[in-house]
């Protein structure tokens, strides 16, 4: 599903955010990519989504190389994306269902099969009875959690999460996590990226271990490392 | 397919439907930067409405082109009728007068100081004669009919009274390119502050157009709503303009009712306000077009 082959990305005027970066990631899969803030985890996560591109190495998603894939057909490989953002980019302007209901607007789902959608994601994470709400007026578990909504609103078939748990109080890390593990089950291939472990603890998922770049262990299990 | 069309048509129902609300949301602010616009468009809208009706205004003043025709002062008098004739059914000819020759030495006659002269000349010097009112009474129309009858048999000379049709003609040359200028510069008007409009709606939905972008948008369902936002602010300016035209014209036929012409001077043609709405349908979307064009570029 996805593919790195020998993958770097530098930045101006010599960060190399990632060296030489070589994994695999089946269908269904959950995978935590950890390591220090600064190791190169959102990097990891922009170049599958095609908001970076790779500068030397191959990137593979879904078969397709994004190194090459035409500026045109990028919005396409988007769309069977879910991203949480480590800022989650909620408007806040726009209120809870608002917010859960822009991905569907991009691809054009039929207004009344949008709404119902809409209301699965949000009764998914919890947060059916507060769609008249705004951002503002949620914290932050909630916050988090409609960011997720609007993620896999879609049905998008790779999750992204970056940073999902930082933030939140342990119980809702908790919390999130559980809804992660139920994506999986559903079948969507979930990447998390997080400088925190003890949330996923309890789950030892698979573990890409960044560190300057470079992948330190791979692949065992979310036991190897304190 | 069937889904791929109901999707487009969703969009478009989605962006239409928040230009809508975008413009609503602040009635008095979108109400008086259509006002601006439709005043400024109003001017070429009058000027076009005004030209369409130069020629009944000139009638109301008792002018109407009309071509002199001269049968040959030998023609004999069934020839003579049967010009009359052919001219009568004339499909371009509106009125025929015909003008015996017995008639215009009479009237001559009747001049001091002409008498005289042709009281020496012995027998009448004037052919008989037919005025001519034509149905089209453009100066080009007129040539036509002037070289067309020349051809006739027995037909002498034609002449055109049409020095002053020449002259409206130039005049109205001049007024249609003054009109056209000024509809080209106030449509650049309503371009850039199309433009400036969009400009500034997208800025302020920075984080929106980004975030779109990050969840698979193309920049086609991005620009839509503002082309549609932009297309609708010319649709209404233009609509403005029409109303402005229309209470203009409505304003003057009351206290003028009683002068000719100008009483039943006519609203703008249907073409002319659909070129009108068109046009500045046209401006406005391309001021959105040329703003998204710019806005993407830098932020893509
Ligand atoms: N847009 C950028 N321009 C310059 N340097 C960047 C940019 N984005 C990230 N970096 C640098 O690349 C390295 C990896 O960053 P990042 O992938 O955000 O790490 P992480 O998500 O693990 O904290 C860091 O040193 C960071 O400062
Ligand atoms: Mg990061």
């Amino acid at each position: 599903m996805i593919r790195f082959e020998q993958v770097s990305r530098r930045y101006p005027p010599d960060i190399a955010a990632l060296l030489d970066l070589s994994f695999e990631i089946g269908a269904g899969e959950l995978v935590l990519v950890s390591g220090r803030s600064g190791a190169g985890k959102t990097t990891l996560l922009k170049l599958i989504a095609a908001i970076e591109r790779p500068d030397s190495g191959k990137v593979l998603v879904c078969g397709q190389d994004i190194g090459e894939l035409k500026s045109a057909l990028i919005p396409f490989l988007r769309r069977n994306l879910g991203l949480v953002f480590q800022d989650q980019k909620l408007l806040f302007d726009r209120n809870v269902f608002e917010n859960a209901m822009l991905p569907l607007s991009i691809i054009g789902c039929p207004a009344k099969e949008a709404a119902r959608r809409v209301r699965a994601a949000l009764d998914k994470v919890g947060l059916k009875k507060r769609e008249r709400a705004l951002p503002a007026e949620l914290s932050g578990g909630e916050q988090q959690r409609l960011a997720i909504a609007r993620a896999v609103v879609h049905r998008p078939g790779i999750l992204l999460a970056d940073e999902p748990t930082t933030r939140l109080d342990p119980a809702s890390a908790t919390e999130i996590v559980t809804i992660f593990r139920d994506f999986q089950q559903a079948g969507v291939t979930v990447l998390i990226a997080s400088h925190e472990q003890a949330p996923f603890a309890a789950r030892s998922p698979r573990r890409l271990l960044l560190e300057r770049g470079t992948l330190l262990a791979e692949p065992d299990s979310g036991l190897s490392r304190p | 397919m069937i889904a791929a069309l109901q999707a487009l048509l969703t969009r478009n129902v989605h962006a239409l439907n928040w230009a809508l609300r975008r413009l609503a949301a602040a009635p008095l602010a979108s109400l008086i930067s259509l006002l601006a616009i439709g005043i400024a468009l109003a001017l070429p809208a009058g000027g076009q409405m005004l030209l369409g009706n130069t020629l009944r205004i000139a009638e109301s003043f008792g002018v109407r082109p009309q071509i002199s025709l001269f049968l040959a002062a030998d023609t004999d008098r069934r020839t003579a009728e049967a010009t009359g004739a052919r001219l009568k059914n004339h499909l371009r000819v509106r009125e025929v007068r015909f003008v015996p020759r017995g008639e215009t030495l009479k009237r001559f006659q009747a001049r001091e100081g002409l008498a005289e002269v042709i009281a020496v000349l012995s027998n009448n010097p004037f052919p008989d004669a037919f005025v001519i009112t034509p149905r089209d009474d453009g100066p080009a129309a007129l040539e036509q009919l002037r070289d067309e009858f020349s051809r006739w048999p027995k037909v002498e000379h034609v002449q055109l009274d049409s020095d002053w049709v020449r002259r409206l003609d130039d005049l109205l040359r001049l007024a249609r390119a003054g009109v056209a200028l000024l509809a080209v510069l106030l449509g650049l008007g309503l371009v850039a502050t199309t433009y400036t409009t969009i400009r500034l709606e997208m800025l302020a939905r920075r984080a929106e157009i980004e975030l779109s972008r990050l969840l698979g948008a193309t920049d086609v369902y991005i620009g839509r709503p503002y082309l549609y936002l932009g297309a609708l602010q010319g649709l209404l300016s233009g609509l403005a303009a029409w109303l402005i035209v229309l209470a203009g014209t409505l304003a003057v036929r009351g206290p003028l009712g009683e002068l000719p012409g100008l009483g039943s001077l006519q609203l703008l043609s249907a073409q002319d306000s659909l070129i009108l709405m068109g046009f500045a349908t046209a401006m406005g979307w391309l001021g959105a077009a040329l703003s998204l064009f710019r806005q993407l570029r830098n932020t893509s």
